[in-house]
């Protein structure tokens, strides 16, 4: 809401600086959001009036006017296309600032002296864009300061209102909080009945009580609608931000501005019957004032006549009953709608409307009587014209709201006593009636316009906001009374994010919500990608499956940007619906593209591959203690490169993937070089197994080198099996050191060299032995796996 | 006589020049092994008269005394520059770089929730996470947001369906906490949030901690007091705090919190937007509705709530400047903060 100091203090003026009341409002819930000058700065600007206007004898489109400074007459060129004579005007005098740079001289115009400039409203700052002069109303005075006359020295302040505060949408209602937050009486204007000078009335009738249970209307006749709105009432709407129209719109538009109350004005000609305030029909249609026509649904509220809908209720008007230049006769309308009946349909329309605004929020039912008065006086005295009786029509209006209110309950909510009277005094001010006092509570009745107050906790806020947040207690409170569980059986999420960054990944956070072309391609096919119904934009419109787009999509932009090397991670969700559930499911997922060492001399350059990536999972998995839980096996994803890419489980469950992306993908992101993948479910990697140390064996290990030639396709994970199943407990660790294939291996076979430790806990291990379990399991080797001896 | 001195002088000789230990080992056996030169020199001591003996040994001792000792001394300078050409060898440059995998880092997101997490834990809050899809109850309805609530029109919520949508603030999960939960309830929920608003100072996801604490005998004056102390805390200063009035459905009193600008310290500047006050968080004490739709007494116990945004957080800590280097993850960005 935005509006002009000087207005509000017309009804409120506490002695107080603008700066002290701009502070005042923020912190009493109302805050400021910005705050601007009326007027552009300006000086030198008096009333003018235009004496006599003849043609320059050398341009066609300026002219010679002679113009009264409330001195002298002085000559003065002008090019607007409105001047006339007997105007008043604003006169800028030789010597005048208009703005930094802008100083009024003395000139010759085409040979004519021109000693001043007439000016416009856009030459003033007073409008972004103006046709011509602005033209003063007869009884201005000649000579006199501007910036006075127009009262231009006020401050525009605008407040942004939470959607509780509809009462204060108004001059009326900011006075009424500046009047409580200053303790002095506010000075509403006074509004008299305007008594009717003719009979007519025009039949309502409300078809929907509860929507709408009050509906005042007037008729008013033979009104002048060719008629300009003053000056005055012109400016504050400008300084409310509202431009003027024509009388009826800018009479109702101060109406709202000033008391808060919307209203809307018909052409009486065109109605039909009468007014039904109803619910729309099935495929209603209605043209709207703003050009568009729209289908009603059969949730929302009508004004219609006997024919047909003339306006979306509380919302807009429409344009067939709409004021038009040929308007000679005039219905107004002030009414109470249900904020539930209007909440949320401007939206539905695609609107929003200054009385949609208000209505949503609660407008004081105990308004529109007063303010059909203050429109008529208006309308009157700028139209002429003849109005008929107000006619109120009434259902079963909001019962009045009665909130009790404890001491105690004050006491323990905001931790402070607040003395009684002053409970009473603040919350009478703010306009509750006190209705029942008893030794330990009161009753309170809240007013027509509050409808933010329904229980006691409302009356504390209250309270609190005027006695003041920043005067309320503060108390350090005490921390917890017991510790916190720290349990050593699951990995947190910090800790393998901290292992990550240790082991050379950075992390990354990238958007929920991807492309779906890309994502599509990096999903495992047997889920639904669940899709966004108004998503910012087509490339983050669906949920992402996995975490690799995002990844993907990081790894590019640092590629653009001449990285050669990407190691990152991130952790999240992951989206998408199975069987019709909605799955969401928190993953830790990790790219790795490029060297595998920063660029550096010491080392052979060397490009990370699928088992710097495995390393890495490794590295994670063997935080849980319980590495021997975990397997990889050869299996296909469709975001992967057959052949390259493993299924990561955990006792016998799924818990993520591994491997170099597909290269397809790869060649269509334009992406040089392999790029490796994994994702994990960040549950079954947390849980860990508590470390239990074994007794370190006192007796000599023994090594045992092991060097077989086997078929190429060989999986390690079953040959290492088979050698620690024969081998049995004493077999401490195996490493495979070496894979070679080449010179002296046949084709199709490969070699892997394995070194054996074993160790006994209680005793030394003799060659015999040892040798007797090599034999075992060479003997098992050849047999399943057709393996030899090197 | 004679004979000893040039012995003696050629030994001494030979060994000065010897290159190496081998080559003086083979000097100590020519002259004083059991057949050496010198050791011969004491078998003819038996051709001179007795009363010479004595003498004559003495002299021959003393000499073979001086090869020994000058074969010792050769031999350890030997070694000792043996030992410096070895070190020489192995001699590095240690000003190279060393040889290491370049660490990763966190998120300045993440970095900054988990010190907002850390600095809460010791008040005994405990750290809760919930989905980020969600239906339509937990974000409003629960809340205290009914449909067409003039409130909603402030949250531009991401919809799959009417019902299912993604969360507009982390308050959800403090409802789903207050279900299954008993009083009293201390934690903090941070995570990812979403609005349908994309601009210079908005992205369609962003981060939030929200924060709740239910006990008996809650007041205001507590919230007050945890706020200033979290703020003052998280940016390591003694800054100025502000509560105003505000309005959320779900928590009244209600509160918006202005903590003294961080940049300019309260003289007006670009930061702060020439206000001297940085608006940094929502909160209030639990809405008695709010508490009712979770099942709690509202009677017994009071709570309060609050939320911030961590990425703006994170901003002001980090002098970020552009909200939307966050999202973008570029890594010269991004390794700042290891």
């Amino acid at each position: 809401m935005k509006f002009s100091e000087k207005w509000l203090r017309e009804w409120v003026n506490p002695k107080i600086s603008t700066a002290e009341l701009l502070a005042q409002l923020t912190m009493a819930g109302l805050e400021v959001d910005s705050v601007e000058p009326a007027a552009s700065v300006f000086n030198g600007v008096v009333v003018g009036e235009v004496l006599t206007v003849e043609k320059h004898p050398d341009a066609d489109k300026l002219n010679v006017c002679q113009v009264n400074n409330g001195k002298e007459h002085l000559q003065v060129v002008c090019g607007a296309p409105n001047v006339a004579a007997g105007q008043k005007v604003a006169f800028a005098l030789v010597g005048a600032k208009l703005g930094a740079d802008f100083k009024i001289k003395q000139a010759k115009l085409r040979g004519v002296e021109s000693n001043g400039m007439l000016c416009s409203a856009e030459e003033l700052g007073l409008a972004e864009k103006s046709d011509g002069i602005i033209v003063l109303p007869p009884d201005a005075l000649p000579g006199q300061d501007f910036r006075d006359y127009l009262q231009l020295d006020d401050t525009l302040i605008d407040v942004d209102l939470t959607p509780n505060r509809g009462d204060c949408l108004s001059i009326q209602g900011l006075a009424r909080e500046v009047a409580v937050l200053n303790k002095v009486k506010n000075n509403p204007p006074q509004i008299t009945d305007i008594p009717a000078t003719i009979k007519d009335t025009f039949p309502v009738e409300l078809l929907s009580p509860e929507d709408c249970p009050r509906y005042v209307g007037r008729v008013i006749r033979n009104v002048d609608i060719s008629a300009t709105s003053p000056m005055w009432l012109q400016e504050k709407l400008r300084r409310s931000g509202i431009r003027s129209i024509d009388p009826a719109v800018d009479v109702t538009n101060y109406v709202l501005l000033e008391l808060g109350q919307p209203m809307h004005a018909f052409d009486l000609d065109v109605l039909k019957g009468g007014i039904q305030v109803r619910r729309a029909h099935k495929s209603e249609k209605l043209l709207l004032l703003d050009g568009r026509e729209i289908e009603i649904n059969e949730d929302t509220l009508l004004i219609a006549d006997h024919e047909k809908a003339l306006a979306l209720a509380g919302v807009m008007g429409g344009e067939h009953s709409g004021i038009s230049d040929k308007t000679q006769n005039l219905f107004l309308e002030s009414a109470f709608f249900n904020p539930l009946i209007i909440a949320g349909k401007a939206r539905a329309y695609g609107m929003h409307t200054d009385a949609s605004h208000r209505f949503e929020r609660g407008v004081d039912y105990e308004l529109p009587l007063l303010a059909i008065e203050r429109a008529t006086e208006l309308l009157l005295s700028i139209v002429g014209g003849e109005a008929g009786p107000v006619l109120a029509t009434d259902a079963e209006l909001p019962a009045s709201k009665e909130v009790g209110l404890r001491p105690q309950r004050i006491k323990s909510l905001l931790g402070l006593d607040i003395p009684h009277a002053e409970v009473e005094d603040i919350l009478q001010r703010l306009g509750l009636k006190l209705v029942n006092k008893a030794a330990d509570s009161w009753l309170f009745r809240v007013p027509s316009w509050r409808f933010d107050i329904d229980i006691e906790a409302d009356l504390i806020e209250e309270l609190a906001r005027v006695y003041g947040y920043d005067k309320l207690p503060i108390s350090k409170a005490s921390t917890g009374g017991t510790l916190k569980s720290s349990s050593e059986s699951k990995i947190s999420l910090k800790q393998l994010r901290r292992r990550l960054n240790s082991i050379g990944y950075q992390e990354v956070i990238s958007y929920s919500f991807v492309e779906p072309g890309l994502e599509n391609k990096l999903a495992a096919d047997h889920s639904e990608v669940l899709s966004l119904a108004n998503p910012i934009s087509s490339d983050m419109s669906v949920m992402r499956r996995n975490l690799w787009s995002g990844l993907l999509q990081t790894l590019k932009h640092n590629q653009n940007r001449q990285q050669d090397r990407v190691r990152i991670f991130e952790s999240g969700l992951v989206f998408s619906k199975e069987a019709g559930k909605i799955r969401q499911e928190a993953m830790l997922g990790a790219l790795l593209w490029g060297p595998l060492l920063p660029e550096q001399w010491a080392e052979k350059a060397k490009n990370s591959d699928f088992y710097d990536m495995k390393g890495d999972i490794e590295s994670l998995i063997g935080m849980s203690n319980d590495s021997a839980a975990f397997s990889f096996e050869a299996a296909e994803h469709p975001a992967l490169q057959v052949g390259q890419s493993a299924r990561i489980k955990r006792n016998q469950q799924t818990i993520g993937w591994l491997g170099a992306l597909h290269p397809v993908t790869q060649k269509e992101l334009d992406i040089p070089g392999k790029v490796y993948l994994f994702e994990l479910k960040i549950n079954d990697l947390t849980k860990a197994k508590l470390t239990t140390v074994r007794t370190l064996s006192k007796y000599p290990s023994v090594r045992r080198d092991l060097a077989l030639v086997v078929e190429e396709g060989l999986i390690y994970a079953d040959l290492e099996q088979l050698i620690r199943q024969q081998a049995g407990e004493i077999l401490d660790k195996i490493v495979l050191f070496d894979i070679y294939k080449g010179e002296n291996i046949a084709a199709g076979k490969k070699s892997l060299a394995l070194g054996l430790t074993f160790q006994h806990p209680s005793r030394t291990l003799n060659d015999e032995e040892i040798n007797e379990i090599i034999n075992k399991c060479i003997k098992a080797l050849e047999a399943q796996f057709n393996a030899e001896l090197r | 006589m004679e004979n000893l001195e040039n012995l003696a002088n050629s030994a001494l000789q030979a060994i000065a020049q010897a290159k190496n230990a081998a080559e003086l080992d083979g000097l100590r056996v020519e002259y004083l092994g059991k057949k050496g030169s010198l050791t011969e020199q004491l078998k003819s001591l038996g051709k001179l008269p007795a009363e010479e003996r004595p003498a004559a040994g003495a002299a021959i001792n003393l000499a073979k005394q001086h090869v020994q000792e000058a074969i010792n001394q050769r031999k350890s300078s030997l070694e000792s520059s043996a030992n410096s050409e070895l070190l020489r060898r192995e001699a590095l440059d240690v000003t190279l770089p060393g040889r290491v995998q370049q660490a990763g880092s966190l998120h300045p997101v993440t970095r900054t929730i988990e010190r907002i997490e850390d600095i809460f834990s010791v008040a005994g809050f405990d750290t809760v996470e919930g989905p980020e899809i969600e239906d339509d109850y937990h974000n409003f309805e629960a809340l205290n947001i009914p449909d067409h609530h003039p409130a909603r029109a402030m949250h531009d919520t991401f919809y799959f369906d009417t019902n299912t949508l993604l969360r507009t603030h982390t308050s959800t999960v403090q409802v789903r906490v207050m279900e299954t939960g008993k009083a009293p309830i201390r934690i903090i929920c941070p995570g990812r949030v979403y609005r349908c608003d994309s601009d210079l100072t908005h992205t369609p996801m962003f981060h939030q901690v929200e924060g709740l604490l239910i006990d008996e005998n809650v007041s205001f004056a507590d919230l007050k007091g945890m706020i200033e102390d979290f703020l003052r805390q998280f940016f390591e200063a003694d800054l100025s705090v502000r509560f105003r009035p505000s309005y959320f459905p779900f928590t009244e009193p209600s509160a918006e919190v202005d903590v003294q600008c961080v940049s300019c310290r309260g003289k007006g500047c670009r930061v702060c937007s020439q206000t001297g006050w940085l608006e940094i968080l929502g909160c209030g004490m639990v809405h008695p509705k709010v508490l009712e739709l979770s099942g709690i007494d509202s009677e017994k116990y009071t709570g309060y709530a609050f939320g911030m945004g961590v990425d703006r957080l994170a901003m002001l800590r980090y002098q970020i400047t552009d909200l939307r280097l966050l999202f973008e993850n570029d890594l010269r960005f991004l390794q700042q903060f290891s």
